[in-house]
């Protein structure tokens, strides 16, 4: 494939992530904070994310499993992974987690268990997404082309 | 120490979260900000020489508060508002109480938008509150905070000079 159909290939990939919800106009913001100083920030920042992602949600596994369940131990968990997607723009799993809030104010267990395994799904999708979004990239990257912002 | 640090604005910026503190970090720095990040409150105050500075109370000391302050030249503080064990109101009021740093302008960011503790922060003397995720449109909003203080420094050095001249005739006379 030429860089052309890459660079097109990425293009429609982008969108199709902001469309379907995904993403949101954050990322975009964060891929504007990426130039020549800093040219790895989005991936650094997506690592991140990923590694908080799973710290995240093996301390919400656990806590859920304990007996009694202590509610304000997996908000506060939920809290901070609704803060660090809101950061990131992950709009699917930011909007899990504020329905999941709601559920341990309530001291819903079922509903609980029910977002923490949404949870999973979609930091799962992101994470397939993404990757391949940064695997286009550094295709396009390697045949000496240019990577197209998101409009 | 002096004319090297006039050229740029220090910023102490202040976050448990790692990914946020990557965020305002990179944010500050597009805007030709001079950036430390720190992940608590009480590393923010051992930072400021805060600590330090309660020690030194405790003995007579004729050292001014503007010697001390020359150490580390930070021009303005951003913090997050939720962190464990010190809040960012917490640190906004450690930092209103002490008289070598309550001139420093102080930033609060939270998450979530709660009408209470906004007004909080600001009777407490924040001069802005932004929602995360932080913004390059809030960030533009600092400068004006960090003219002003400088301006207030600037203030300060003329009054000292000034004394010094006084104490001299005095001594002539």
């Amino acid at each position: 494939m030429d860089v052309l159909q890459l660079q097109r290939k990425l293009r429609e990939h982008q969108a199709a992530m902001l469309r379907e919800g995904f993403l949101d106009d954050q990322f975009s913001q964060l891929q504007k904070l990426q130039d020549e100083s800093s040219p790895d920030f989005v991936i650094e920042v997506v690592k991140m994310f990923f590694d908080d992602s799973e710290k995240l949600l093996h301390n919400m596994t656990r806590a859920l499993g304990q007996v009694p369940v202590d509610f304000k131990q997996v908000d506060a968990h939920v809290h901070q992974y609704k803060g660090s997607s809101a950061s990131v723009g992950a709009a699917r799993v930011k909007n899990v987690c504020a329905t999941f809030r709601n559920f341990c104010e309530t001291q819903n267990l079922e509903g609980c268990v029910r977002c923490l395994q949404q949870l999973q799904q979609e930091y799962s999708l992101l994470k397939n997404n993404l990757q391949y979004l940064f695997r286009l990239q550094e295709e396009i990257q390697a045949a000496g082309g240019s990577i197209p912002t998101i409009e | 120490m002096g004319l090297a640090a006039e050229s740029q604005f220090h910023v102490l910026a202040v976050d448990d979260s790692l990914i946020d503190r990557m965020l305002i970090e990179r944010l500050l720095k597009t805007s030709s900000f001079h950036v430390t990040a720190v992940d608590s409150g009480s590393k923010a105050l051992k930072f400021l020489g805060l600590v330090e500075e309660e020690q030194r109370n405790e003995e007579p000391s004729f050292v001014a508060q503007k010697t001390h302050n020359q150490d580390v030249d930070v021009n303005l503080i951003i913090t997050d508002y939720c962190m464990p064990e010190m809040t960012g109101y917490d640190l906004l009021r450690k930092i209103k109480e002490s008289k070598s740093l309550k001139d420093i302008p102080v930033v609060i960011m939270s998450s979530e938008n709660v009408p209470s503790r906004i007004n909080r922060c600001l009777e407490e003397g924040a001069e802005e509150f932004f929602l995360k995720p932080v913004q390059q449109s809030d960030v533009n909003k600092l400068r004006p905070h960090l003219l002003k203080s400088k301006v207030k420094e600037v203030g300060e050095e003329d009054q000292l000079i000034n004394l010094n001249r006084k104490d001299i005739n005095e001594i002539l006379a």
